[in-house]
């Protein structure tokens, strides 16, 4: 074999190899994603959306509790979290820019993104759980925000800051004050990058379980007073898979299903959003 | 119709009725070409912005081939075998037909290793005998002085006009039978371009060179035979001087002079 | 009236921004507060003790460290060679036809929520692993395995993202001297990439450090240190995920804190290592 001959073969080779890779890695994830669908659709009824928990051999058990339980969660976390987010980022992109505090504020917040979501609900147990004796659907909005913040402050600030100069020396000159300038002309050329921030912050969220173990904890039951423990998609969804029952564990996964379809759509909306901006 | 001359000496490379259309487009972007292109000379292309220069030189290299869906026929002749077959060992072709492009590429290593590179590829090993043809290349792209006592260090480190010639240093390294260059002083200033120049006249005795370029005057400086394309049609092609001093065409002779482009 | 208003909006913007490093900070001094009574009563017993047992209050973490070493390191293992397989293939094998769906379905996938990887590891992995591997099934390997395959399409598309950097003119050089596609590969994008392609490997490695639900299904919690692979096993997160309802006494309490704010730590510096050393030439406007 000359020496080209010997590239050729290894090329053909790594590229076989390469493409197997290919192969078995998305196998893999279509068999999650296929495991996903057909257990969620096959449990999926109306009684899952009508019905809260009930103890297992029970037909009608259902995942109302669950469902509303997470809307409140995830409801209260956007609530807080995304303006307080959005100024965040407006202050890094629009008054702060390069400076060594806005650096830092990014630097801290890109690692918290990717911070173990486990140690902020330790964190809220602490300062939340703990001083009030008991878990709380308070204390699970709290976590959440926490993990919320740092992703539209980051996506707000970046998506700020594509918005051209000229735009906003447009409206200076017009004798416009600065924080007109931001709230009426800044964030209108923003607005699709942010919205998508939003969304993706949300998709992020909601399918946290981990920081909400401890904090919000679980209920069987429908509750909607922020003050006592409450019910999620996520923990209901471990708690049910864990469980030795069968048609609980079908319950958990009629919650992956839903909570994941949730959790796809607005990742593809979110893109959607970002398309069309790139396209004008 | 084109005014294409006649070329007497041999040939490096013959185009015949080539066409060519980009992946996803309709329109083709060269149509029924025709083109010598003589040996050991320098030929030029010249044209207005979009005309189909780099896509014909490309061809040469099958450089396209690299991205899928790209449509072409007729035939480029080297060696006369049609380099456009489906048989053509690309690897090969590309030894034999070196590329320069428009903006320097050194590669993320070494001055010396940006050199061997070619070689390296090729099977050679020896350490003497790399040694000796990475010096003979540098010397030959007139770099060697500058960068003798530091063939180890990063190319990236290197001055504009001096990657360019690392690069053409590279390239003559594998001892190809033709260069083709697209624009490669285009991103230069003027005195590494005239550096770039003199290079390229020298190299001439040893391999073939098309050269496009946006510079009328380059292509007047460096060049024996000129082509000027409109349209992704060859218009004329001609002995340089007489091309550039009394154009057949009359579409050539606006170009020269400036009326648009 | 503007110019008030002007201030306002420019004073409680700067402040919420500050509290996010405030926040941070409150973070650190909670769990540093909070762990402070294991701290003091076991030292470095904590970090070193190979016994876990709340019920003789015994505090050694090292089966669970071990734990999140060894089955973050499996991950790893399995997963960068088959990222980088995956990444080469969408930026320089795919079809034009494939590489935008399969891309987006891998960044989508990325998206689907830890726990779905974890219950998905319960019930079609555990078994497989038991059949072939021996043992129970909840295992080391198993949570290795679940994690490596929720990491895998967050690595494929950040190194498909890195890959994809490299300027095509530079590959063209390579290919215009008679390089083959894996040439190119190895010779000039990995090289081009290599920053981006191992912080983003890093990244993934701080990431799957932390992941709790992934591998909490199919862990078992059990703090021994084993070699055997096969056997049931533990990790700071799953430990403190099965664990941190049920402590009662104060030093079991406090010695999750310990390992909460150990597990941070270790994340954070990992993290930052990726970002400030591999990613820093990333950030653009
Ligand atoms: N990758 C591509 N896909 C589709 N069309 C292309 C592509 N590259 C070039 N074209 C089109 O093909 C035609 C010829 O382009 P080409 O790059 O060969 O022109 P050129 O003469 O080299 O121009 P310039 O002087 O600007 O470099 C143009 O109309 C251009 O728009
Ligand atoms: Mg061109």
């Amino acid at each position: 074999m000359t020496h080209t001959q010997k590239r050729v073969f290894i090329n053909n080779a790594v590229m076989v190899l390469s493409t197997l890779s290919a192969l078995v890695g998305m196998g893999f994830l279509l068999w999650i994603l296929s495991v996903l669908v057909i257990n969620g659709v096959e449990a999926l009824n109306l009684n899952i959306f009508l019905n809260e928990g009930a103890p297992s051999g029970n037909p009608d058990g259902g995942l109302k509790h669950a469902l509303i339980g997470q809307l409140y969660l995830v409801g209260a976390a956007t609530f807080i979290g995304v303006p307080l987010g959005i100024l965040a980022g407006t202050y890094l992109s629009e008054y702060g820019q390069k400076s060594k505090l806005s650096e830092t504020i990014r630097d801290i917040s890109d690692i918290m993104m990717s911070a173990p979501s486990i140690v902020i609900g330790a964190f809220v147990y602490a300062i939340v759980v703990h001083p009030m004796g008991h878990f709380s659907g308070w204390a699970g909005s709290i976590a959440l925000t926490i993990i919320m913040l740092p992703i539209i402050l980051r996506t707000t600030d970046d998506m700020l800051q594509l918005v051209p100069s000229t735009l906003r020396e447009a409206a200076f000159a017009l004798g416009a004050p600065k924080y007109k300038v931001i709230t009426q002309v800044v964030y209108r050329g923003a607005k699709a990058g942010i919205l998508t921030g939003v969304l993706l912050g949300v998709a992020r969220v909601a399918g946290e379980t981990a920081p909400l173990l401890f904090t919000s904890f679980n209920d069987n039951f429908l509750n909607t007073d922020m003050i006592k423990p409450m019910a999620s998609l996520t923990v209901t969804m471990y708690n049910y898979a864990t469980s030795p029952y069968e048609d609980w564990q079908r319950l958990g996964w009629a919650a992956a299903f839903i909570l994941s379809m949730f959790i796809l759509i607005l990742n593809i909306i979110g893109r959607l959003f970002l398309l069309k901006k790139k396209g004008r | 119709m084109a005014t294409i001359i006649e070329i007497t000496e041999n040939k490096a490379l013959e185009v015949k009725n080539f066409e060519f259309s980009y992946a996803g487009t309709d329109a083709p972007s060269i149509r029924t070409l025709n083109m010598p292109i003589a040996k050991n000379s320098i030929t030029a292309l010249i044209g207005p912005s979009g005309c189909g220069k780099t896509t014909l030189l490309r061809s040469f290299n099958r450089m396209h081939d690299l991205y899928p869906g790209n449509r072409y026929s007729g035939e480029i002749l080297f060696h006369d075998r049609n380099i456009l077959s489906p048989k053509e060992d690309l690897i090969h072709l590309r030894i034999q037909i070196g590329m320069i492009f428009q903006k320097p590429t050194a590669f993320p290593m070494s001055i010396f290793d940006n050199v061997a590179y070619g070689m390296r590829l090729q099977g050679v090993k020896n350490k003497t005998e790399l040694a000796d043809r990475v010096e003979k290349a540098l010397k030959d792209a007139a770099i060697f002085k500058e960068v003798k006592d530091r063939l180890k260090h990063d190319a990236n480190g290197l001055s504009g006009g001096q990657q360019q010639r690392l690069c053409i240093a590279r390239a003559i390294a594998v001892e190809p039978e033709v260069l083709l260059f697209d624009e490669p002083t285009s991103a230069l200033d003027p005195i590494s371009t005239a550096g770039i120049e003199e290079l390229i006249v020298e190299l001439k005795d040893r391999v073939s060179i098309v050269i496009v370029t946006h510079n009328m005057q380059q292509a007047a400086r460096v060049s024996d035979y000129t082509g000027f394309m409109y349209m992704g049609e060859l218009i004329e092609l001609g002995i340089t001087e007489e091309l550039f001093v009394t154009p057949r065409e009359r579409l050539t002779e606006e170009y020269i002079t400036g009326k648009f482009g | 009236m503007n110019n008030l208003a002007d201030k306002l909006f420019s004073n409680i913007s700067k402040l919420v921004a500050i509290s996010v490093l405030l926040l941070v900070a409150w973070i650190f001094t909670t769990l540093v507060q909070n762990s402070m009574e294991s701290i003091k009563a076991l030292g470095f017993d904590f970090i070193l003790g190979n016994k876990w047992a709340p019920n003789i209050e015994k505090f050694g973490a090292l089966p669970a460290i071990y734990g999140s070493v060894i089955s973050t390191f499996i991950a790893m293992m399995l997963a960068v060679p088959v990222a980088i397989g995956v990444a080469i293939f969408l930026s320089e094998l795919a079809p034009a036809k494939l590489k935008t769906p399969v891309g987006v379905s891998i960044e989508l996938l990325a998206a689907i929520p830890s726990v779905v990887y974890g219950m998905w590891g319960l019930f079609y992995f555990v078994p497989i692993v038991r059949d072939i591997f021996g043992g129970v099934g909840i295992s080391m390997l198993t949570a290795g395995m679940v994690l490596s395959i929720m990491i895998l399409p967050f690595m494929a598309a950040v190194t498909r993202d890195a890959m994809n950097t490299t300027p095509d003119i530079l590959k063209e050089s390579a290919y215009a001297l008679g390089g083959t596609k894996w040439d190119v590969i190895k010779d000039i994008v990995i090289p081009y990439a290599k920053a981006g392609i191992i912080g983003s490997f890093i990244l993934a490695l701080g990431r799957a450090i932390g992941e709790t639900m992934a591998v909490t299904f199919v862990m078992g919690n059990v703090h021994k240190i084993s070699f055997d692979l096969t056997k049931a096993a533990t990790s700071i997160p799953v430990t403190l995920a099965n664990e941190f309802n049920e402590a009662d006494s104060g030093i079991y309490y406090s010695s999750l804190f310990e390992l909460s704010l150990l597990l941070l730590v270790v994340s954070f510096t990992i993290i930052s290592i990726a970002k400030f050393y591999f990613l820093r030439r990333k950030r653009i406007a």
